[in-house]
């Protein structure tokens, strides 16, 4: 059953590699067997024609989001951790609702409010909902790491003259580097993956990120397959390397946002 | 003095409002507005909108493309809570057995991969997979001496809900196997040992260790992944262009997005977005209470 499952999994994306090096005739001729001469010039012609655009604007669109998430979710998580009061009370319920609701049923009037805001088929459109939906999850997992920082430690700070804002930033964000790397990781997952908003928020090709990109790039390419399949590879390694060699702290974050999400 | 304990009382506003001021704006504000859009008829190209009280909702009661997507979500969820939750933890449960503790990270990484692709990938290649003339799986058949049973399986009415959910267990199965694997890591050793003394079978050590161990785990996911089941876009949108053929493997969101920005009722596809939000609503309501009993 293993090895079933193992071939099941293994076999397609071996098989994307292998026919992204064929001649696009020849995918749909020897469907089974290795490319006669590699074709590098797919890699090319896919990078060429429009991944590179789509690659930097995920790369952008997803630092961004990262930053966004990370910094407005620590500051929250500081003040929702460190202050107790009605007013906080009311924050955290805010931000727990957040959780529960889905990007579906807010994708009318976000489409209008982006467009009002003049902000819609820009990177802005991408960046600034998923800031904002990504935002309660990793509130509450920062948060949470938060609470469990020793009263003692902050007063000490405050002895020592730190204002609040010096004891975030010189004591709290540097503690939690390891809770802010998996909130990192997490939401990189999240924004280098997301389609409803990147297909419907964004029109023009120049803006496109990958996930929405590579529709338009299968439109354009019609029945050339090798450079399609070369793009799809392009698309899928780089990221897919960079996760698995940061597994342990995505694994942590899966495990946050399953629970609580 | 007393202003700078104002400044105090504000302080942590300071720190908490940037945070909810853009889920003021960019999360609640939208879902309220939805539920007002859901009581007009408008188009996304013209500002001007017309009251039409309840006739989005009554127009939901004649729409039989509805039911067809509550159906293939309701499908979606069966299948899903099967394989991926199910199958998962068998998975899990066997690659977490010591008897295969040295290949185990091999299997484990590969069954992660898909996982680690974007959702757009995986549908380009399944679209290879199941290409009617020269995909993998038709192609496969024939090798196989089951050529009859080669079929346009996203061109077929009858099979194409069911190619593109085939399509969400390949990719989705690794991530709720991954969190079991987490989850029966956490398990103490002790348990197995007493019941291996006990003279208990792998089988029944499953059931009589594991599947208790992970019970929270198991309930978690299954939720999570039944919401996920009603809320599918990405799948049906990219496999099947929007629900096809016909509306055979249509969803709620892929209804609702093709009302709104394709035949251009936005009120009508607001009206379903409330639909979808008070089934999330409600999935989330059974997620919390069971949480709290679990807590006591």
């Amino acid at each position: 059953m293993l090895v079933v499952g193992f071939i099941l999994v293994a076999y397609p994306l071996f098989w994307i590699l292998m026919s992204s090096l064929k001649k696009s005739e020849e995918i749909s001729i020897n469907i089974w067997s290795l490319p006669q001469v590699p074709q590098w010039n797919n890699y090319k012609v896919a990078w060429d024609k429009g991944i590179s655009q789509y690659f930097i604007n995920s790369f952008i669109v997803t630092l961004s989001t990262i930053a966004g998430v990370v910094l407005f979710g620590s500051l929250a998580a500081f003040g929702l951790s460190r202050y107790k009061s009605a007013w906080t009370k009311y924050a955290l319920l805010i931000v727990t609702g957040g959780m529960m609701l889905n990007p579906q049923v807010c994708l009318i009037p976000l489409y209008q409010l982006l467009t009002r805001l003049n902000i819609r088929n820009t990177l802005f459109a991408l960046i600034i909902p998923y800031i904002a939906f990504r935002l309660p999850l990793n509130t509450l997992l920062i948060r949470s790491f938060f609470l469990s920082v020793p009263r003692e430690i902050e007063e000490s700070a405050t002895l020592d003259g730190c204002g609040s804002l010096q004891t975030y930033f010189k004591i709290f964000l540097p503690m939690s580097s390891p809770i802010l790397i998996t909130s990192a990781i997490l939401t990189a997952y999240y924004a280098w993956n997301e389609f409803l908003f990147a297909v419907i928020f964004i029109d023009s090709n120049k803006y496109r990120t990958i996930p929405a990109g590579l529709m338009s790039f299968r439109d354009a390419l019609q029945v050339d397959w090798g450079p399609l399949l070369a793009g799809m590879a392009i698309s899928a390694i780089p990221i897919m390397i960079f996760f698995i060699s940061v597994q342990k702290y995505f694994i942590k974050g899966m495990l946050a946002g399953s629970v609580k999400g | 003095m007393a202003s700078k304990r104002t400044l105090k009382t504000l302080e942590p506003l300071g720190f908490i409002f940037p945070g909810v001021a853009i889920l003021l704006i960019f999360v609640y504000y939208p879902l309220i507005q939805n539920f007002i859009n859901s009581f007009f008829r408008f188009s996304a190209f013209s500002p001007s909108k017309i009251y039409v009280g309840f006739d989005n909702f009554k127009m939901l009661f004649q729409d039989s493309v509805v039911l067809t997507a509550i159906r293939n979500n309701v499908r979606y969820a069966i299948v899903s809570v099967l394989i991926q939750v199910c199958f998962g933890l068998v998975l899990a449960s066997i690659l977490e057995d010591k008897a295969f503790s040295k290949v185990a990270i091999i299997f484990r990484t590969t069954f992660f991969l898909p996982v680690l692709i974007s959702v757009t990938v995986v549908c380009l290649l399944f679209s290879f997979v199941y290409n009617p003339m020269d995909g993998l799986l038709n192609r496969f058949l024939e090798l196989a001496g089951l050529g009859s049973l080669a079929r346009p399986w996203l061109g077929s009415s009858k099979t194409a809900i069911w190619a593109t959910i085939a399509v969400s267990q390949w990719h989705s199965t690794g991530y709720i196997m991954m969190l079991f694997i987490v989850a029966i890591q956490k398990i103490p050793e002790e348990l197995y040992e007493a019941a291996e003394i006990d003279g208990a079978s792998k089988v029944r050590r499953f059931f009589m260790v594991t599947l208790p161990q992970v019970k929270e785990m198991f309930f978690v996911t299954s939720v999570v992944t039944v919401t996920g089941s009603f809320m599918v876009f990405n799948e049906p949108y990219i496999l099947t262009r929007g629900g096809g053929p016909g509306t055979s493997s249509t969803t709620l969101a892929v209804h609702m997005y093709q009302s709104g920005f394709f035949k251009d009722m936005m009120g009508y596809a607001s009206t379903l977005a409330v639909i979808i939000f008070l089934i999330s609503a409600a999935l989330a309501v059974v997620q919390l209470t069971a949480f709290k009993t679990g807590e006591d």
